[in-house]
């Protein structure tokens, strides 16, 4: 769907998506590396289970939601990536405890 | 930058780091007002100057001059002594000008002598069938990820809507080497003639040339199909493809992204939920706040500057944000605002970049079958209500937005009502006859963006809160 441009010249930074390494680049957030991955990012919404990927990137439709680092509920597109984090895509609602 | 704020009390909390918070920060702050700047990105630009100190993109071209403009405002605010916090997501704001902010988990409280709102648009809701489909996103959406990341659509594009981000966005990609298939222009052909009295002001307005090469620029390289009437996506699970009609003429086009744009909105749910009053505004379709010409809204203390003030672009929102700055600064510190450019000065660049305004609004109105859907089109995409589903409570008693909520749990959802409030308002005025500003929009309340129940409890609490709650 996207892809990067060569232009890009940021250095690598390695994350775990449902514990499968994944580059994103430094600055990215967790929904744009996402969406440069070419993985399933789909999540599935807590009322019926369609299936969802990010509408808004700005931080107003939460069709992001990802669980990052164990917690759940998180808007990827807010949140820049990190070295080693881990994302879960969540499926159906946030599980308690996380 | 995920610090909490050094103080408990300011002179002046800006909340918002777009070009009106930038010029608001930097302005009260030279004053020499303690200033607090919140902002929920991770870097500062709003929207407009999105990543403007952290871009991949160097080649200036690419973006635009007009993006590059928003560095110059990076830069005076740095120089100035303003507290700046990223990644600061503001909750709460109330009559007492108490605002609560969520920095890394952990929520900080301060309060402000003023405050001033710049919490800009976001793009107006585009409730077509399809429009909640994994592969549809917003035309801002792609933007955003343009500018931040530099990516570039890559597989079967497909642009549609109206309004001058959509032409800039196609720029964009296609200078980035990105793909663009198709433009599917909703632009209703009536507005054109509606607009033309309106013109003369457009045409001498900077936006006219710049306009006008940009649709050259795309038009060489895209198929561009105007007059749509109807749009619809589908697939299952995933976008597969985008039918529409033009000149009464149905076509499909398979396609894996489909970007939406039908223009802007202002972003109302922290000024409404700290009480300021808002009207509908006819000419824009939406609700904006009501304000004097200082940007005071009807809370005492708390202005608003910027595309939360009513839609005027980034340059009309650099000189709202100096004028609210200006206008707090002579109220708590006459003697500092002497510093400052005279307010005849901002308000005349405020008149300048605000020509041409009323052309772009009514050529660019969206037309009523992309506003109001019917049937089993999504309206609520967090709860999943569709067109039907409110036309039915309807039927059975419910009167407004607020009273839908009972029967539907619209707007209840994470998004609160942020990319369901305008249709529901419009869908439920247009079948109950009234006008949207007699049935009204949702009831907003703190907290304005979810945080988890663990945040507040960590929250310090005085006896008197204890005792407030606690029996015996």
């Amino acid at each position: 769907m996207f892809r990067r441009s060569e232009q890009d010249k940021r250095p690598q930074v390695q994350i775990f998506v449902d514990g499968a390494a994944v580059a994103a680049r430094q600055g990215d957030t967790v929904s744009a590396a996402l969406l440069a991955s070419g993985v399933d990012a789909r999540r599935s919404t807590a009322v019926s289970g369609a299936l969802r990927l990010p509408y808004c990137m700005m931080g107003v439709c939460f069709d992001c939601l990802v669980t990052i680092d164990g917690i759940g509920n998180r808007q990827g597109c807010l949140v820049p990536v990190a070295e080693g984090m881990r994302i879960e895509i969540q499926k159906g609602k946030r599980e308690i405890g996380k | 930058m995920t610090v909490a704020p050094k103080r408990e009390a300011y002179d002046i909390v800006v909340i918002g780091a777009g070009p009106a918070g930038l010029a608001a920060a930097a302005t009260s702050a030279e004053a020499g007002l303690s200033t607090l700047l919140l902002d929920e990105n991770i870097g500062p630009g709003g929207q407009v100057f999105r990543a403007i100190g952290s871009t991949p993109l160097t080649e200036r071209n690419q973006l635009g001059a007009d993006y590059w403009a928003g560095a110059d405002l990076v830069q005076a605010l740095r120089a100035s002594n303003a507290e700046v916090i990223h990644r600061a997501t503001v909750w709460s704001l109330d009559r007492n000008l108490e605002i609560a902010v969520s920095i890394g988990g952990a929520s900080a409280f301060v309060t402000a002598q003023r405050v001033i709102v710049a919490t800009g648009a976001l793009e107006r809701p585009f409730p077509i069938p399809g429009w909640t489909l994994p592969g549809v996103m917003t035309a801002g959406a792609a933007q955003t990820m343009l500018k931040s990341s530099a990516l570039v659509p890559d597989g079967r594009t497909l642009i549609a809507g109206q309004g001058p981000l959509l032409w800039l966005l196609a720029a964009q990609i296609l200078r980035l080497g990105g793909r663009i298939d198709c433009i599917l222009d909703t632009t209703e052909r009536g507005n054109y003639f509606a607009a033309l009295p309106h013109a003369f002001a457009f045409l001498t307005s900077p936006y006219f040339t710049k306009g006008l090469s940009m649709m050259r620029e795309v038009k060489a390289k895209v198929q561009v199909v105007s007059g749509v009437t109807e749009l619809s996506a589908s697939g299952d699970g995933q976008l597969a493809s985008v039918s529409y009609v033009a000149g009464g003429k149905r076509e499909t086009i398979p396609s894996d992204l489909l970007l939406l744009h039908q223009g802007v909105v202002p972003n109302v749910n922290l000024a409404m939920s700290a009480g300021v009053e808002h009207r509908w505004d006819e000419l824009q379709l939406c609700w904006s706040p009501v304000l004097d010409a200082n940007g005071d809204s009807s809370v005492a203390g708390i202005a608003i500057a910027g595309d939360g003030a009513g839609i005027g672009g980034a340059s009309a929102a650099v000189a709202r944000g100096r004028i609210a700055a200006r206008a707090a600064v002579e109220a708590l510190a006459p003697a500092a605002a002497a510093k400052l450019a005279p307010m005849s000065a901002l308000r005349a660049d405020l008149a300048k970049a605000e020509r041409g305004r009323i052309f772009l609004d009514t050529l660019f109105r969206p037309s009523p079958q992309f506003r109001i859907p019917s049937g089993d089109t999504i309206v609520c995409r967090c709860e999943e209500v569709t067109a039907r589903d409110v036309l039915d409570s309807v039927a059975i008693g419910a009167t407004g937005p607020n009273q839908l909520k009972a029967y539907r749990r619209t707007g209840m959802g994470p998004c609160q009502g942020r990319l369901c409030g305008l249709t529901v308002t419009e869908l439920m005025a247009q079948a109950r006859g009234k006008t949207p500003q007699e049935i009204g929009y949702y009831r907003l309340r703190a907290p304005v963006k979810p945080i988890t129940l663990a945040e507040l409890a960590a929250v310090p609490k005085s006896e008197a809160d204890v005792k407030a709650v606690v029996r015996g």
